[in-house]
């Protein structure tokens, strides 16, 4: 999978992360995949929740050596 | 576009973060948001310290307690004079939580449309420049329930 963006949302507390997250996105071409790293146990619900009102893709959450690593695809 | 609304009737610092966090979560979703800003909500919009320079002594006096400005806003709980508004944001700091004055800025470059009440103004005695700069309008209930009519989220702290 390529990755064409990144948002490091590590310390970061709610809505912080979403926040950043919109920024990045809005940056983003459509098919573009973005990597959120966060640390917040929060993102979990609340990207997969942001990814159904928005129309993007969440590719898949993965918890790494503590950290949360989120992917998902601009869609709209 | 899905219209969100929200009064800020209070003043407390944990209130009004509260508020501004789903003002921030509602437009980082797509909505376009409304706040309201009225009675002891209005010390959010206020220059920091500014007593009332256009009403008069009783206006003055109350200006004079009731301290405007984003970082004088205290705790609903346990404000303690202070100390307890003062331990609170410390501990927001060590978890990288946004200050009110962030997340105030951050609404803002969001495109939430801040309103300040003219009535509580009036009553008051806060003036125009009295508050900050940025405040997109000056309006009263009517303007609040035009937006509210037609809003999926509406609420009130």
């Amino acid at each position: 999978m390529d990755i064409n963006k990144t948002v490091d949302a590590t310390g970061m507390l709610c809505p912080m992360p979403i926040l950043r997250t919109v920024q990045a996105v809005k940056e983003m071409k459509f098919g573009e995949v973005l990597e959120i790293t966060a640390t917040d146990p929060g993102i979990k619900p609340d990207i997969k929740n942001w990814c159904e009102m928005m129309g993007h893709e969440l590719i898949d959450i993965q918890d790494k050596d503590g950290r949360i690593i989120v992917h998902l695809k601009k869609l709209k | 576009m899905d219209k969100a609304t929200i009064i800020v009737f209070s003043g407390d610092m944990d209130r009004v973060m509260a508020a501004f966090n789903i003002a921030v979560g509602a437009a980082s979703s797509g909505m376009e948001v409304t706040m309201l800003f009225t009675f002891w909500g209005l010390n959010v919009l206020r220059k920091d310290r500014t007593g009332s320079r256009a009403g008069g002594m009783m206006q003055k006096m109350l200006t004079w307690m009731n301290r405007g400005g984003t970082e004088n806003l205290p705790m609903s709980r346990f404000n303690m004079s202070g100390m307890g508004t003062w331990m609170m944001k410390k501990l927001m700091k060590r978890y990288s939580m946004p200050s009110v004055k962030e997340l105030y800025t951050t609404a803002k470059q969001l495109g939430v449309k801040m309103i300040a009440c003219t009535i509580t103004m009036g009553v008051m005695g806060i003036g125009k420049e009295d508050l900050v700069d940025d405040i997109d309008e000056f309006a009263g209930v009517i303007t609040y329930i035009k937006d509210a009519r037609e809003s999926k989220i509406n609420l009130f702290i």
